[in-house]
């Protein structure tokens, strides 16, 4: 069972603590900011190492290329902002002088998903995935929650390659602990129908970010009709744990792929790509179907765009249908 | 300011001749690429690979070493051809470039050859870089020295940070926002110059998106500016020892060039932006550049 009791915490948070954290294990790490501190978490940073914090103003395009000639000289930076602005309006300079240069800059894209909110279409990054898995050299990270938000952190400081994070805004559940096992490129099975129960599972569920949690009560929810689901965190989108998927969806035969993000070019993309090629299986979409987001309350916006509980539902009955 | 010695004026004149027919004899081999704005630039290369720079060829990583950014990509053949004459590899090898399997891409790829410090080619990306280098060093300079207020924080960098720019890349926004940040930050330990030869594809600078008052410009974020003739050695080298002495700002170096300079019928035309000498028009271009325009009796 799922504790729903727990405190929910914006994904956000643990990138700010993993920031300290980072910056205390290695003395190369710096923190840029395009006028957003405090909303992409970079405040506790740069009140504990202000010397290696740089303020860049809102100039996104600049934060990139001065974030490259850091890494160039030596430094490991993390640059902050909104997805939508970062990567969202400076590919081109992460391109040609982070992804290119092989640069082990961190891109920390945050507001990402229509749970943003209020602020409307604008602010919700629903491309960004897309965006930056198509770099070659780059690595794409989507934590589920703030534990899972500061182990990414903590990590990406460490593998020198160029990395994307991906940060939601609202409060979410947690749904790791802090033994819960996390490497980049490594999928993490959260739902195991088959050890518990014994039983093999009818349906992998396979997702990134806050909709995990949905995907979870979906899978308790079938589990009372019978229907067992293997959920797996697949938090790093790129380099993708083929190994876990395969071995997964061989079990199973079906596949609900599950993202805060445009189904074009984002998680479910990269699965369908891996199946095509080595498995080919049945998979529905939980995303956003070639829509942008719009303001309202982040739970109704999930609703409204079928990235619910009971969308995740229908699209796992749906799949079952099409098994062979 | 220590005025060049006649004698190195002489051998700085001879060595970018070199690099110029160099650069002719690459850009036919390779039967694409630009040919005006590096032929303008070969002087400012020059100056820099032969005289002003801290560099070894033999050690392109030297973690000592000054870092020379080129922002506008495109004019990289200069760039190889002085790297080759300097030593950094084997001149045969210019005639590599744009072809399969070169170290020496179409526009310059950090990881394909050492010493090039950074991957260009998208226009106004190259400032920006080149701040992060001079912001990282001068970060490690400051916090090894126990007392930074005794000194200036440019003092304590002993390599500099060059960046060479098109006139035309100063149309890209992002470009702005490092002059802003560069600005900002007295960012002392790094040197701008601009290659201002007033042409772009399209045509003028001054046509397709007006650029003056270049100067002004800088001087209003904080930039100390000064403006050369880019084909004087002597005025090439005394404005980097100006830029070595300014401990508060930034400095850009507006050297004034004429595009396509040596071979009088690229000279000024902007059509030969991204054209290159057919082999016939090449032997000819070779020919005025090893006679100095027939001042000399050197053509075999």
């Amino acid at each position: 069972m799922i504790d729903q009791s727990k405190k929910l915490v914006s994904i956000r948070d643990g990138y700010g603590e993993g920031l300290v954290l980072a910056g205390e294990q290695d003395e190369r790490v710096v923190v840029l900011s395009a006028d957003l501190v405090d909303s992409t978490r970079a405040t506790a940073f740069k009140e504990r190492f202000p010397e290696r914090f740089i303020e860049m103003g809102v100039a996104e395009q600049n934060m990139a290329t001065v974030a490259a000639g850091l890494a160039n000289y030596g430094k490991i930076p993390f640059i902050s902002s909104y997805a939508t602005f970062s990567p969202g309006r400076n590919w081109e300079q992460i391109r040609t002088t982070i992804a290119l240069n092989n640069l082990p800059v961190k891109i920390a894209g945050h507001h990402a998903g229509v749970s943003v909110g209020p602020d409307g279409a604008t602010h919700q990054a629903l491309e960004d995935i897309a965006m930056m898995r198509v770099l070659p050299n780059i690595v794409v990270v989507v934590p589920c929650d703030a534990i899972e938000a500061r182990k990414a952190t903590v990590a990406a400081a460490k593998n020198n390659q160029p990395t994307y994070l991906r940060f939601t805004r609202e409060k979410s559940a947690i749904i790791t602990n802090e033994a819960s096992p996390f490497e980049i490129g490594r999928a993490e099975i959260l739902r195991n129908p088959s050890a518990s129960s014994g039983q093999g599972a009818d349906c992998s569920i396979i997702g990134c970010g806050l909709l995990l949690y949905n995907a979870l009560l979906a899978a308790e929810e079938l589990a009372k009709e019978g229907i067992e689901c293997e959920v797996i965190n697949s938090h790093t989108v790129k380099p993708l744990d083929a190994k876990t998927i395969l071995t997964s969806v061989k079990k199973t035969g079906a596949v609900v792929s599950v993202e805060e993000h445009q189904i074009a070019g984002g998680l479910g993309s990269t699965i369908a790509e891996l199946l095509v090629a080595n498995l080919p299986t049945p998979q529905e979409f939980i995303g956003m179907h070639d829509h942008f987001g719009e303001s309202g309350k982040p739970e109704e916006l999930i609703e409204y765009f079928g990235m619910g509980v009971k969308g995740i539902i229908t699209a796992v009955k749906k799949v079952l249908k099409r098994k062979s | 300011m220590h005025p060049l010695h006649p004698d190195k004026i002489k051998e700085l004149e001879l060595k970018a001749n070199a690099i110029r027919q160099s650069i002719i004899e690459m850009l036919v081999a390779a039967g694409s690429g630009h040919t005006a704005g590096p032929l303008g630039m070969a002087d400012v290369f020059t100056a820099f690979y032969f005289y002003i720079l801290d560099h070894d060829p033999s050690n392109p990583n030297w973690a000592g070493r000054d870092r020379l950014i080129l922002s506008n990509g495109h004019i990289v053949p200069v760039r190889y051809a002085a790297m080759a004459h300097a030593g950094y590899f084997p001149v045969e090898e210019l005639l590599t470039l744009r072809k399969f399997g070169s170290r020496l891409q179409g526009h310059p790829e950090r990881l394909r050859l050492p010493g090039l410090e950074t991957t260009s080619g998208p226009l106004g990306s190259g400032l920006g870089q080149a701040c992060g280098i001079a912001y990282g060093a001068r970060m490690d300079a400051s916090a090894r020295s126990p007392r930074p207020e005794l000194g200036t924080k440019a003092a304590q960098v002993k390599w500099r940070t060059y960046c060479f720019l098109s006139d035309a890349e100063h149309q890209e926004g992002n470009h702005w926002e490092s002059v802003m940040f560069a600005g900002k930050n007295k960012l002392a330990n790094l040197t701008a110059l601009v290659d201002r030869n007033y042409i772009q594809i399209d045509g003028s600078t001054e046509e397709v998106m007006p650029l003056e008052s270049l100067a002004k410009k800088y001087e209003a974020f904080n930039w100390q500016v000064l403006e050369i003739n880019g084909h004087d050695f002597s005025e090439i080298v005394g404005a980097v020892e100006r830029t070595r002495e300014e401990v508060s700002r930034p400095t850009v170096i507006i050297a004034h060039t004429i595009p396509g300079k040596g071979v009088s019928e690229i000279e000024f035309n902007y059509t030969w932006h991204g054209m290159v000498p057919k082999p016939e028009e090449a032997k000819k271009f070779l020919s005025e550049l090893r006679t100095l325009r027939g001042k000399i009796n050197n053509d075999e």
